[in-house]
């Protein structure tokens, strides 16, 4: 009601009085019938052969799946597992062999898989100090590591349960009796071992406690050449996880008959988790998953379906 | 003025029919005595006397908040909402290791949103603010003795006492009692427009004893003490007394002045300040507005609670298996689960505790999953509610250019509601019709004068189905000089050919009393030019007819009328001077006016007008010569929908005269209570023996577009109820005019004037009246309740009158009476008081418990308004108290069809939307975070990083939601005028029932299983890239993010069915904010960004997984909704869809064609049924939302 209110009200045709009508060219999309089948067909169109040449990815993957948390286990010890591998003085290697089913290009990955091991459990994933592994000594930063922060009033490098509970098992890999490389180099992220963990930290008082988790670490190497934490240090995000080992850069040739010899240390039994070892190969997409591809493929389908349906029920039932 | 808009006045101060004069104490006799224990010592505002009264200052403050409360008091405010408690609490918590996510993460949103709130509040405060500052350092002239001159003064410093000199058009510091002014005989002109909106000057006097203090001199030596009543809202009362020279004098409202009111016409006055700052009766009034509260807003709530319900129950079933899960880590002695050493375990994790740990995690998953509970979700609302009301505002529709005024959405928290209305209650006078009054026929002794046809006359004439003769109606064309108010044709009367007429004399009476008998004010403007400032539109078409005709007021003072008239003898025009003896001032009881004059002849004359029953039963034997005739005339009139009033006049005796006289005098200066009483029944003993001269009749022209509003309105299926203080002919008459009642509808008439109540009124037994009355009420109620049942495929117009209504309201009847009400399609309440409209109104509210708007212009709709859902006042002429007691205000009736129509429908749609939506992307949410916890045994570690939790309300999800909120329209403004039977989407609440709100909650949780479910299968296990990498738990929580952000914006898009750039702008840009949001967090050093560090430059966005993944969950998540849609569209659209589809489709132009035909038919009005087609369904729509309640 003021002047300037009234200049505002007099101009119309300005981009600003198209706004203040609520008049603004706008695109209004309407699902009529026909739209609704083309999208469907073409969600169908587009998903149907993602998802096939996802499973044609899928498969060209070759993966070896052996577990061998029962199997190295001598047979009068699995009646309890536990103490079995709760006792040091028993010898803990053990080996497996298995057949090249296909032909295996390099590099082939190595990964241990464990199953219903919570390493997202809130109270595990919380406990680790990202100051310390990156920075080293520091008294201030480790309450997080609790209950595993200090021992002897030391503080224990690296702190906290995940490194507490490193993952130990080794694994040598022999075809044709000869001892096949394995490449245990970079198999962690970039970014981890040059920005999460130090160069100039090291490993200290670290497994000296009375109760001993997992793995020791070398403690003149630094932590950020230390891959085997470094995976281990990347908490999963599922109960059922793998983690990489290694590479073997040589191809495997179709039977081929490769031997694990392996250290069997890590306590699974306790809670009912299995240890495999997988061997894969990857694609363009990765691994082995052949889910991807199908649910593009059902999705694909169903959209597919849902417009047959659609046109068929709108061409019987006339409009009203 | 703005600042007095954003008040509201309290209705029952401000009615004139409010029961102000409710006690019949003798209020004057309790001065000194509680609530009236006031003293002022007049120009000694230093005494000790004064000082020791320690009243308030003149300074005013009208803000909420000061500087050192505003942050507590505001603060306090935001936490009365349940779920800002609950948030509150929560971030608390945070700070305890039961927390999920660190405590700055959940801090941060919560200070955005009650920062937000806040901060609108505070802009709001202090403009407040401002606007008391300049109030308060206004300059006004104050009293100084010591110099015997006036300074100026700051308004704020300003004392009880003081006295101040106040100049023409300037305003009134205080309420001030006026002592004298430039006039010499003590009065002084006042506009009220801040107080009441009325444009029209209100005359004040002083005491007679004060006017000697009129110069500066003067004053000095001027003492007095005023006892007087204690501060009050009440504007129209005073009562208080004049210690002066050892007498009293006891004042009255009309020696005061009240602050926010203006000087007019006056060059300055003289008054002493009595009440101050916040005493004034201004301040007083300043109440809040009452609170009204949306059915939406309401039911939200409910459905917060429900949230609350399913977050506890949530939290619930989560802590249960994380208690089984941490009892079974110790089972038999031995520790299962060793790498979370449950040995040297805290109290939230001990095994050997479980019930303890399980029932601590319950709290850590209230925390949790507190992401059910929307935090943004209130002040989005907000929000977009505030720019909903701008739109609405600054709509081109809805401004009227000749009254330069645009809409006004006075308060925004009821916009969605004007999607919802039911029922609409209107007033008549100055809402259907313009309250311009016309002045068009007159019937003087016994002939009629006047000719043409109103626009009721008109449209009568339709109705029966008559040619209309050539009389076609006057147009603007044919009158040369038209005024405002004034319409009257006839060639006999006009240009003094009533000189030639058989009955001049009677004509010459009648036109003087015309012009003498009213209380308006000239104003000249030029040589030839008059302005009247008269109090009712009425008084001003009958001064200025009576100067049409020739006799022209054109002054007056306390004690004279100055005519100039036309002498019929010698054709002269003389000037006459009428001596003003008594003015008997009109009043709602009172139904007439008179004043009692001397001519210059000499001739005692009392002069009177009103209404014709009050005038035909106090006419002497003599004066009945035309009653016959005349009667007829006025029943013709009000048939022709026009206001009528009778003319009488009464020749005085001189003797009978004083006798009269003293006695008035008397009655007129007592201070007893029953002053008014006494003065009405002298008034009466004058009034009586008058002969009748005539009767005038003034149209009440309908507004522009009227008609087909509420045709549009009709057609929308709302139900219409006229509320009117008219007589029945005329509201039935304008209810045909402006087609709420149609051809072809049935009547139902309820009235008490039937033959045999009329009989027992004369016998006068009140009781037996009251008896037969109700019996005859409930027996008419019954009868119309079997007809309209019987016949249900007719229309039904109800009509009741007001002493009806009182006996339908009984609480025996009322609910049978309402149902009537409600199953007729048309309600006309005649002859009903304000309050009875009130009363109905709460009635209509609560029996049919659904939305009712009023809408009105006047202060007897105030209350009305108020107790309606909406009030809608019409900022027209009558003044602003409606505008002021309203939720919107427009400038005319007919932008009440685009207000409902089109801002009602949209703003509903976009409200119930966003609600919807709001709980859709936050179940979506939360339950992924809860899917997850069931693969991480319940532990609470939730699945995301916790900045990306507290970002997601605030940064990636809102704008969208606030865009739909404010801009999104199903279909155009264009269409929903065209399309009124949208409108029933909203009045049945079928975009807001619990089957769509559950419906989208289910949507939110089919998403959540499907974008988890989805994400964890494809994402984790094998590597997923080509380098051998597996998904960790960070570029799980990217993954499902990343489509948790695309599913919700894209379902957005989905539902919206308008997209303009900044639809696309928000929602695209909301998508993108998120991956910028990404790259930006995770480059910050690992210490801080922790799970994110690099995590898409390194992680995911080199995968092709990772983006295989979006794409199929996105599609996969929205299939569900898509297909819903389609299915719905197709097979069972909704009113929108139709109308949708319609626009796309090319062969629709059949059905256009039958629209437009029924649209054109309508507007041309020349069948007013409603097409049958139409009425089917909208009686279709109403059975089946009968069948819902």
């Amino acid at each position: 009601m003021t002047d300037t209110d009234r200049g505002t009200q007099r101009d119309r045709h300005s981009a600003f009085s198209l706004f203040t009508q609520q008049s603004l060219p706008a695109c209004k999309p309407v699902l009529t019938p026909e739209w609704v089948i083309m999208t469907f067909l073409f969600i169908g169109f587009i998903f149907i052969p993602v998802g096939l040449v996802t499973l044609r990815a899928s498969h060209s993957v070759v993966e070896i799946v052996e577990r061998y948390d029962i199997g190295c286990v001598p047979e009068p010890f699995r009646i309890d597992k536990v103490s079995y591998i709760q006792d040091d003085s028993i010898p803990k290697n053990c080996s497996l062999s298995f057949k090249v089913p296909k032909y295996m290009k390099a590099p082939i990955y190595i990964y241990y898989q464990l199953d219903n091991y919570y390493q997202n459990h809130r109270r595990y994933v919380k406990s680790r100090s990202d100051k310390q592994l990156l920075h080293g000594q520091n008294e201030h930063g480790i309450s997080s590591c609790q209950p595993v922060e200090v021992n002897n009033d030391r503080p224990i490098i690296p702190c906290g349960l995940i490194a507490w509970s490193l993952f130990n098992d080794t694994f040598t890999f022999i075809r044709n009796r000869a001892e096949l490389k394995v490449n245990r180099k970079n198999i962690a992220w970039k970014s981890d071992r040059g920005h999460k963990f130090g160069k100039n930290v090291y490993p200290f008082n670290f497994q000296n406690g009375t109760l001993i988790g997992g793995g020791k670490l070398n403690p003149t190497i630094p932590l950020s050449d230390q891959e085997d934490l470094i995976v281990w240090m990347r908490t999963s995000a599922l109960p059922s996880f793998r983690k990489l080992y290694g590479r073997i850069e040589k191809d495997l040739d179709v039977d081929d008959v490769v031997v694990v010899h392996l250290m069997n240390n890590y306590n699974t039994y306790s809670f009912g988790g299995k240890k495999k070892l997988v061997l894969s190969t990857t694609s363009w997409l990765g691994g082995k998953n052949d889910f991807l591809g199908l649910a593009y493929v059902f999705i694909g389908s169903s959209s597919v379906t849902i417009a047959v349906v659609f046109t068929l029920l709108h061409l019987l039932s006339p409009r009203h | 003025m703005a600042r007095i808009r954003k008040r509201s006045i309290q209705l029952s101060k401000l009615c004139s029919f409010a029961c102000c004069r409710s006690s019949s104490q003798d209020e004057h006799a309790q001065i000194g005595q509680k609530g009236y224990s006031r003293v002022v010592y007049c120009n000694e505002p230093d005494s000790q006397e004064q000082i020791r009264l320690r009243y308030r200052g003149n300074y005013v403050s009208t803000t909420k908040y000061t500087a050192v409360n505003f942050l507590p008091k505001s603060l306090f405010e935001q936490f009365r909402r349940v779920a800002n408690i609950y948030f509150l609490v929560v971030a608390c918590v945070s700070f305890s290791p039961l927390a999920p996510y660190s405590a700055p993460s959940i801090i941060l949103p919560l200070v955005v949103v009650i920062g937000a709130t806040m901060a609108k509040e505070g802009v709001e405060d202090w403009r407040r603010n401002l606007q008391d500052i300049e109030a308060n350092n206004r300059k006004v002239e104050v009293y100084d003795k010591s110099s015997c001159s006036f300074r100026q003064t700051k308004w704020k410093d300003l004392r009880v006492g003081d006295l101040v000199k106040v100049c023409k058009d300037e305003y009134f510091p205080a309420d001030l009692l006026l002592l004298s002014s430039s006039y010499e005989d003590v009065v002084c002109y006042v506009e009220t427009m801040n107080l009441d909106g009325e444009t029209n000057l209100k005359l004040k006097h002083a005491l007679n004893v004060t006017s000697f203090y009129s110069s500066a001199e003067s004053l000095k030596e001027f003492r007095a003490v005023i006892k007087c009543e204690d501060p009050n809202e009440h504007l129209y009362s005073f009562i208080g007394t004049l210690y002066f020279d050892c007498q009293q004098y006891s004042l009255s409202p009309q020696q005061i002045l009240l602050r926010d009111s203006k000087l007019k016409n006056t060059e300055y006055i003289f008054g002493v300040v009595i009440f101050t700052g916040h005493d004034t009766k201004v301040m007083q009034n300043a109440t809040d507005p009452p609170s009204k509260r949306t059915k939406i807003e309401r039911r939200m709530d409910r459905i917060i609670y429900v949230l609350f319900s399913t977050l506890i129950l949530v939290s619930f079933i989560g802590s249960l298996f994380f208690g089984i899960e941490t009892n079974n880590d110790l089972s038999g002695g031995n520790y299962t689960r060793w790498y979370l050493r449950p040995d040297k375990t805290t109290v939230f994790f001990d095994p050997r505790r479980p019930a303890v740990a399980a029932f601590l995690h319950c709290l850590t998953g209230l925390m949790l999953y507190g992401y059910l509970i929307p935090i943004s979700l209130y002040v989005s609302i907000e929000i977009c509610k505030v720019l909903q009301s701008i739109f609405i505002n600054q709509d081109q529709a809805m401004y009227d250019e000749e009254m330069d005024r645009p809409a006004h959405a006075r308060t925004s928290n009821l916009n969605e509601e004007l999607g919802q209305v039911h029922t609409i209650l209107s007033d008549k006078t100055g809402t259907l019709t313009c309250n311009s009054m016309e002045f068009v026929k007159c019937s003087i002794a016994g002939t009629l004068y006047g000719r043409g046809m109103t626009e009721v006359e008109i449209a009568l004439a339709r109705k029966r189905g008559e040619q209309l003769t050539e009389q076609a109606p006057i147009d603007a064309s044919e009158s040369k000089k038209s005024f405002k108010g004034f319409n009257f044709r006839d060639e006999h009367i006009m240009d003094g050919k009533w000189v030639s007429e058989p009955q001049r004399d009677v004509i010459q009476k009648f036109f003087r009393v015309l012009a003498t008998c009213h209380t308006a004010v000239p104003e000249v403007m030029g040589p030839d030019e008059i302005m009247y400032e008269a109090e009712s539109p009425d008084e001003a078409a009958f001064v200025i007819a009576a100067r049409e005709v020739g006799f022209e007021f054109f002054a007056r003072n306390q004690t004279s009328i100055k005519l100039r008239e036309l002498d019929p003898t010698s054709g002269i025009r003389v000037d006459r001077v009428y001596e003003l003896l008594h003015v008997l001032e009109f009043s709602s009881a009172r139904k007439r006016m008179s004043v009692i004059v001397k001519n210059p002849e000499n001739q005692l004359l009392l002069l009177a007008k009103g209404a014709d029953s009050v005038i035909f039963e106090r006419l002497s034997k003599e004066g009945r010569a035309y009653e016959e005739r005349t009667k007829e005339h006025i029943e013709k009139y009000s048939e022709a929908g026009l206001r009528t009033m009778a003319v009488a006049y009464r020749e005085l005796d001189n003797d009978e005269y004083k006798t009269w006289e003293q006695e008035f005098l008397k009655a007129k200066t007592s201070v007893s209570a029953d002053r008014d009483v006494l003065m009405d029944e002298l008034a009466c003993q004058i009034e009586r023996d008058l002969i009748l001269l005539g009767a005038t009749a003034v149209e009440d022209k309908l507004q522009k577009g009227v008609p087909g509003c509420i045709d549009k309105l009709a057609r929308a299926g709302i139900g219409i109820w006229v509320l009117t203080g008219d007589k029945r002919g005329t509201a039935i008459n304008i209810g045909y005019a402006c087609s709420l009642l149609r051809h072809g509808m049935k009547q139902i008439v309820i009235t008490l004037e039937l033959p045999e109540i009329l009989a027992q009124e004369k016998e006068g037994d009140k009781e037996a009246i009251a008896e037969a009355s109700l019996n005859s009420i409930k027996l008419q109620i019954l009868k119309a309740k079997s007809q309209v049942t019987e016949e249900s495929s007719t229309e039904f117009g109800l009509i009741i009158d007001g002493k009806s209504l009182t006996y339908a309201m009984d609480k025996n009847l009322v609910n049978s009476f309402m149902d009537l009400a409600m199953r007729c399609a048309t309600v006309i309440c005649c002859r009903s008081s304000p309050k009875q409209k009130a009363v109905i109104t709460r009635l209509v509210k609560s029996v049919t418990g659904r939305t009712t708007l009023a809408i009105g212009d006047g202060a007897n709709d105030v209350g009305m308004l108020q107790e309606a859902d909406i009030g809608v006042g019409i900022s027209g002429v009558e003044g602003m108290q409606a505008v002021m007691a309203s939720d919107f205000a427009i400038a005319q009736f007919r932008f009440l069809e685009r207000l409902l129509l089109v801002h009602g429908h949209w703003c509903y749609r976009r409200i119930s939307m966003m609600i919807c939506y709001f709980f859709y992307k936050n179940i979506t949410f939360g339950f992924t975070l809860f899917w997850f916890e069931a693969y991480t045994s319940f532990s609470g570690q939730p699945a995301y990083n916790d900045w990306y939790m507290s970002c997601y309300n605030v940064f990636f999800t809102s704008l969208p939601v606030i865009a739909l909120g404010v801009f999104d329209q199903d279909v155009s403004a264009r269409l929903c005028l065209k399309h009124p039977l949208l409108y029933q989407e909203g009045v049945r609440n079928i975009l807001f029932n619990w089957p769509r709100i559950l419906g989208w909650m289910f949507n939110g949780l089919l998403s959540s299983i499907i974008i988890y479910f989805l994400t964890t299968n494809s994402i984790t296990g094998p590597a997923f890239r080509k380098d051998g990498q597996v998904a960790d738990y960070s570029v799980l929580g990217v993954t499902m993010y990343t489509c948790v952000v695309w599913t919700v914006n894209c379902q957005m898009a989905l539902s919206i069915n308008y997209f303009t750039w900044i639809q696309h702008l928000f929602i695209w840009g909301s998508i993108a904010f998120w991956y910028i949001f990404l790259v930006v967090y995770g480059s910050i050093p690992p210490t801080l960004s922790t799970t994110a560090y690099k995590v898409l430059v390194e992680a995911c966005a080199p995968s092709i997984l990772y983006w295989l993944t979006t794409l199929l969950v996105v599609i996969a998540a929205l299939l569900p909704l898509l297909s819903y849609r389609a299915f719905q569209i197709r097979f069972q659209p909704m009113e929108h869809d139709r109308i949708q589809i319609q626009r796309r489709r090319p062969e629709s132009t059949e059905y256009d064609a039958t629209q437009r035909r029924l649209s054109e038919s309508s507007e041309a009005r020349t069948s007013s049924e409603l097409p049958s087609e139409v009425r089917i369904r909208i009686d279709n729509l109403k059975a089946s939302s009968k069948r819902k309640n």
